[in-house]
């Protein structure tokens, strides 16, 4: 990914001082490039729901434990709740809102649905964004602190269910969805 | 959260000029820590300063000679996914995928790990109890409160907190080094010297002063690296702080050890090192389960359990002997 030209850095560089704290960022969100000002104490989440409109990353415990704010950044799953706005200028963002294609639901997307892996909802969008993500860890062969023996190359022939549960652990569902999504994620891993 | 003001550093020397003037300026790099601490209005830095832009500090390097050499920006993930690192010091990619979630692992930077504060949840109270480490001069919640996840070891009147890195106990086993760049020009930390205890200045947790900021982490090439393994027990299986861990490393001479390395997190202010164990592990047979257990002992005759923690002297010892046996089944 080719980074989104910057408005900001020249600007921001050596304002400590300055009287207006305020920032100004340009990310690409969804493959839209977007500018924003604000102030630098915004959180990604915050940026991404207040100014930009994009409701479908969640809100819940705003302390990096719950995942319900898992979003990519250059492609990797990250809290947007425990990171700043003003510190992601360049980068490429996806949300939930960007996963579809053309009007087609992401795979992952519809292995939720077909396994019935959500009840409320909340934190729904952080899941599967997080299983995305998750999914291409494994490609890259990441081992997990399921892997019995790190040393040696991991690939998707082992991602069993102990496996699913430990790398999406960082997702917690409030109903208790973690069969279906455990299903859910293994049969869009497979399928991938 | 608070109010501050953001930059990026554009170039080291600027960066640790700015950090040594400024009592109110903080580095960010990963963030994960930092701005958690913000919420809680446990750090309230006036200026931020992004150090991700800083040049050539994200690497890994696996050196000629059998060690690694981590950029101080390099992600936890990096490192976890690095073959050479699994292959050479399986102990560090364990510790590093036993720690936090995917998603904080994508974030976390290796300096800002072992840079991590205390869970203690006096400390990160919002509520603004009694807490040395806090605010230094108003008293320790936890030394006659809940202190079930506190120290064993080294504790003092004034901080019973632990240190929560398992990073952090994977590289004191090690014998690593911090390499830090401060106003006075670069210098190698040893690892066991980088945390401190808590004496009568807890809110002081490792030796860095102002103006020092870390640039990598050196782990020197070891016979006992790929023979290693970190367990870490906790209340629940996945993302969550350690109660007790252990990193163990041995090297093995027809199934007696010639040298082993031990260290445990969760029982102190620092990465606790058992020095006394590690010498009388030395040429016991890694089958006597009884040897090994005597050499376990040694090092907890100075073991002082809290109120709610006492369960973690005979849990720590099961910890560092089960670590000890599946290192050396790897040797």
């Amino acid at each position: 990914m080719n980074p989104v030209a910057s408005v900001a850095r020249d600007a921001r560089a050596n304002s400590m001082t300055h009287d207006d704290p305020r920032v100004t960022v340009s990310v690409a969100v969804n493959a839209r490039v977007r500018t924003m000002t604000m102030e630098p104490r915004t959180t990604l989440l915050d940026a991404l729901r207040d100014e930009l409109g994009l409701t479908g990353t969640k809100k819940a415990c705003d302390r990096g434990e719950c995942g319900a704010c898992t979003v990519h950044v250059d492609g990797r799953r990250v809290l947007s709740c425990m990171t700043l706005a003003a510190m992601q200028d360049g980068k490429h963002i996806t949300t939930i809102e960007g996963l579809e294609r053309d009007g087609n639901l992401h795979p992952v997307q519809n292995a939720f649905i077909e396994h019935d892996g959500f009840q409320c909802g909340f934190c729904t969008s952080g899941q599967i964004m997080s299983a995305v993500a998750m999914i291409e860890e494994v490609k890259a062969g990441w081992p997990s602190a399921a892997t019995t023996d790190v040393a040696r190359p991991f690939s998707i022939a082992d991602l069993s269910a102990a496996e699913i549960r430990e790398r999406m652990s960082g997702n917690l569902c409030r109903c208790a969805c973690y069969p279906n999504i455990v299903d859910a994620v293994a049969e869009a891993a497979a399928r991938s | 959260m608070h109010p501050f003001v953001l930059a990026s550093a554009n170039d080291p020397e600027t960066a640790i000029a700015n950090h040594a003037d400024d009592p109110e300026l903080a580095f960010i790099a990963g963030g994960t820590d930092l701005i958690g601490l913000m919420k809680d209005r446990a750090a309230l830095p006036r200026r931020l300063l992004d150090i991700n832009t800083l040049p050539d500090m994200a690497g890994i390097e696996a050196l000629p000679d059998g060690g690694l050499r981590i950029g101080a920006l390099a992600r936890m993930s990096d490192v976890a996914a690095h073959p050479d690192a699994r292959r050479r010091f399986p102990v560090i990619a364990e510790a590093l995928l036993f720690a936090a979630s995917g998603q904080l692992r994508n974030m976390a930077s290796m300096g800002g790990n072992i840079m991590q504060r205390t869970r203690c949840g006096y400390f990160r109270d919002e509520d603004d109890l009694p807490c040395n480490k806090r605010r230094p001069g108003s008293g320790c919640s936890a030394l006659h409160g809940l202190n079930r996840n506190h120290a064993i070891f080294g504790w003092s009147e004034s901080c019973v907190a632990t240190n929560p890195s398992d990073l952090a106990v994977a590289l004191a086993a090690l014998d690593a080094t911090v390499t830090v760049r401060g106003p006075a020009g670069e210098r190698a930390i040893p690892f066991t010297d980088f945390h401190r205890l808590p004496g009568d200045t807890p809110e002081r947790d490792n030796v860095l002063g102002r103006g020092d900021l870390i640039v990598s982490i050196e782990v020197p090439a070891r016979a006992e690296g790929r023979a290693s393994h970190y367990l870490k027990i906790r209340d629940r299986e996945s993302y969550e702080f350690a109660l007790v861990s252990a990193a163990a490393a041995v090297a093995v001479d027809d199934g007696r050890i010639r040298s082993a390395r031990l260290a445990l997190g969760g029982v102190a202010h620092k990465p606790w090192r058992l020095t006394a164990t590690e010498a009388a592990l030395r040429g016991a047979s890694l089958a006597d389960i009884e040897a090994l257990r005597s050499a376990i002992a040694a090092s907890f005759t100075e073991a002082r359990p809290l109120a709610h923690n006492v369960f973690k002297v005979e849990l720590a010892q099961r910890v560092a002997l089960r670590a000890l046996q599946m290192a050396g089944a790897r040797a």
